[in-house]
């Protein structure tokens, strides 16, 4: 992963690049399903509320209907006098409980507030009503029904009262509802474990108990609200604590219906929901951060490959070309040598041919001149051969498919190293395999990898040692394979994989490119081969090059 | 034509090289001329017939190639050894499509030289044999 470091920069903009691109979406939605559903939620919450408000009060509206209209009826159908004897009172009142159980007493008053007849639990006859105030708006409208209070009785209730005009006498008849009934009726609307419902007159003033923080006929901390038409569900801060409220006023009485809920609790699955959205979008962005680093990763990785593998193939390719143009190089300065040689060579040639006819056999210098003559020969063939070699060698540059003797073909390339290592007292020795058989491959690249390697082991054995070759053949896999081993130091482990990398030396700075053997494996994988290396530390390398034995006779 | 005496055509355009071998041959009492070019050997060619030609690849001007076409265009039986400096296959192979007889790399050994201009003479002499009896 050393690599990589060069790719840091490219790394982190990749994963910094598509984690942006793919949070961002992700976010946007789980956000907005979220917002999306939450509002769905509470308008339906809201809604849910309001139609419970209205309901109940509704359902309040009709029972206090019912209850005026059959204190009316009972009303129109009486006459004072009737009504004034308790006994026949007493037969209403159980017809009245037969409808509803809500009546708790009833009572007969007189125009000047008496009460004249009464049933009911509690000591109210002969109380005096002159002076209360629903005694004064029954007078006045005709009926009322009173808001809750404690009267004579000591305790909280609330009355209707019907008023009767008979000729020029009027009288009441009031009854009692009673408020448990009356509260359980209200109550209905409460839901969950915080919901609260309750009423209050213009004043604020609590008529019915409610669940939470306030007693019956106490003041709530409320604001004042102003009579509306409708049901309206707002969220108020009531009481310290954030609710959601339904408000409706009552058509038969000035009381507004308060239905309260918890806000919290009704929250409450949205609550759940948002953790769980929040969750399901966490787990995905580090899905994707994990995703993202992998695939950064792994697109790093790939581009070292692919650079490695470009830069080997330049490398190919340079060399390619570089030989290409020491091959004509070498080409053109054989060619130019030869010439002047070939000169040199006729004129020697003359020289001998007149030497043998002249009569200076008897001379003295005769010697001289003729073994003179022969030196220049040799030495002018020995040029020859320099330049021979030399063409030879520029001669195999195109890739071919030729029959190739491994054995003939080492030989000659060791003949371009002879003399370096018989310099630097290296010995080479040579075990061929007799009668290796012949296979179809490049000569000319072959040569190339031998030279490669030999030079190397000149080079790492330095001076004073041995190289030895062998040649042989697997039957069995049908392969050739030659190894050149020599007694220099070894190559260490930790460098062994990375000997076949381009541009790897071991050698001085500008010593030696780190080609040599990157090419040499490039060279026969491509003809269908193997290199592999082998090193005791300490004790020497050996190369081993394995060839595909091909048999084609027609090339 | 007499196969131990042949007459033979030299092309080069060394004239050190050129002078020194048509001696030597005279020497040996080979009928042997010289010329620096092709374009001088095809004017002598026009005059003259030669068995065997000797010629250098690279020259200037009319190259050996192109030498040795007109020389078979002209006289398909003279028989043509190619000399190079740089023994490039291909010219010589070539050459050998070309119908030359064989190619010697300068700088060459004047006995395996002397050796093959026999055999080139020696050939000339069978075909020209089996033309006549046709």
């Amino acid at each position: 992963m050393e690599e990589i470091g060069g790719y840091k920069k490219l790394y982190r903009k990749i994963v910094i690049t598509t984690l942006c691109f793919a949070m961002i979406p992700l976010l946007v939605v789980g956000f907005g399903m979220h917002m999306g559903f939450s509002g769905v939620y509470k308008a339906r919450v809201v809604e849910d509320l309001r139609s419970m408000a209205e309901n109940r009060r509704n359902a309040i509206d009709l029972f206090l209907e019912e209850r005026l209209s059959q204190l009316t009826t009972l009303v129109y159908t009486q006459s004072f006098d009737q009504l004034k004897d308790e006994e026949h009172l007493n037969r209403v009142f159980t017809l009245l409980q037969m409808r509803s159980k809500s009546y708790m007493d009833v009572g007969i008053i007189d125009r000047d507030g008496n009460h004249v007849a009464y049933i009911g639990p509690y000591r109210l006859k002969g109380i005096n009503y002159s002076n209360e105030e629903w005694f004064h708006e029954t007078m006045l409208r005709g009926f009322c029904i009173s808001d809750v209070f404690t009267g004579f009785r000591n305790i909280p209730h609330f009355i209707i009262a019907i008023m009767k005009r008979e000729g020029d006498q009027s009288w009441i008849l009031r009854v009692t509802i009673d408020t448990d009934i009356f509260e359980g009726m209200v109550k209905a609307a409460q839901t969950g474990q915080k919901g609260d419902a309750f009423l209050v007159n213009r004043l604020n003033v609590l008529q019915t108990t409610p669940r939470f923080g306030g007693q019956l006929l106490s003041k709530v901390d409320y604001p004042v609200f102003e009579k509306f038409s409708g049901t309206v569900v707002e969220e108020r801060d009531l009481g310290g604590e954030k609710a959601l409220v339904g408000l409706a006023w009552l058509k038969n009485k000035e009381w507004l219906l308060v239905v309260k809920e918890g806000s919290l609790e009704s929250m409450a699955p949205l609550l759940q929901t948002r953790y769980f959205a929040i969750e399901l979008v966490a787990g995905g962005v580090l899905v994707m951060v994990i995703g993202s680093l992998l695939i950064a990763r792994a697109m790093v990785r790939q581009l070292v490959k692919t650079d490695r593998e470009k830069a080997l193939l330049d490398a190919g390719l340079m060399q390619s070309s570089k030989m290409a143009a020491l091959g004509k190089l070498a080409a053109g300065i054989a060619h130019e040598v030869n010439n002047p040689l070939a000169i040199i060579k006729e004129k020697v040639g003359w020289m001998h041919d007149l030497l043998s006819e002249e009569d200076i056999a008897k001379s003295e210098n005769f010697v001289e001149f003729d073994d003179a003559i022969q030196k220049i020969d040799y030495h002018v063939d020995r040029a020859k051969k320099v330049t021979h070699r030399l063409l030879g060698f520029a001669r195999r540059m195109e890739p071919i498919r030729e029959q190739v003797d491994l054995n003939r073909l080492i030989s000659e390339t060791l003949a371009f190293l002879e003399n370096e290592a018989h310099y630097r007292s290296i010995e080479i020795k040579t075990e061929f395999y007799d009668d290796l058989p012949t296979t179809v491959s490049d000569s000319s690249q072959l040569q190339q990898v031998f030279l490669n390697i030999l030079n190397n082991a000149i080079d790492a054995v330095n001076k004073s040692g041995e190289i030895t070759i062998k040649t042989g053949f697997t039957a069995g896999e049908r392969e050739l394979y030659a190894s050149i081993s020599d007694n220099g130091p070894g190559i260490p482990k930790e460098l062994m994989g990375k000997i076949f990398d381009p541009f790897f030396s071991t050698k001085e700075y500008g010593m030696g490119t780190g080609l040599g053997l990157a090419i040499s494996y490039s060279i026969i994988e491509k003809l269908g081969g193997r290199i592999n290396v082998f090193s005791d530390a300490g004790k020497g390398a050996t190369f081993t090059i394995c060839l595909p034995l091909i048999n084609d006779k027609t090339i | 034509m007499n196969p131990a005496k042949p007459k033979l055509l030299i092309i080069d355009d060394e004239p050190d090289f050129l002078e020194t071998i048509v001696k030597r041959l005279l020497k040996r009492q080979i009928d042997a001329t010289g010329v620096d070019s092709g374009k001088e050997a095809l004017r002598v060619l026009q005059e003259q017939s030669f068995d065997v030609v000797i010629l250098d690849v690279r020259m200037p001007g009319m190259d050996g190639i192109e030498t040795l076409k007109e020389i078979k265009k002209r006289s398909p039986l003279t028989e043509v050894i190619m000399l190079t400096g740089h023994g490039s296959i291909k010219s010589g192979i070539k050459g050998m499509e070309l119908g030359a007889f064989d190619y010697v790399i300068k700088p060459a050994d004047f006995e395996e030289l002397f050796e093959k201009v026999n055999q080139a003479a020696e050939r000339k002499m069978l075909h020209e044999e089996r033309v006549r009896k046709a």
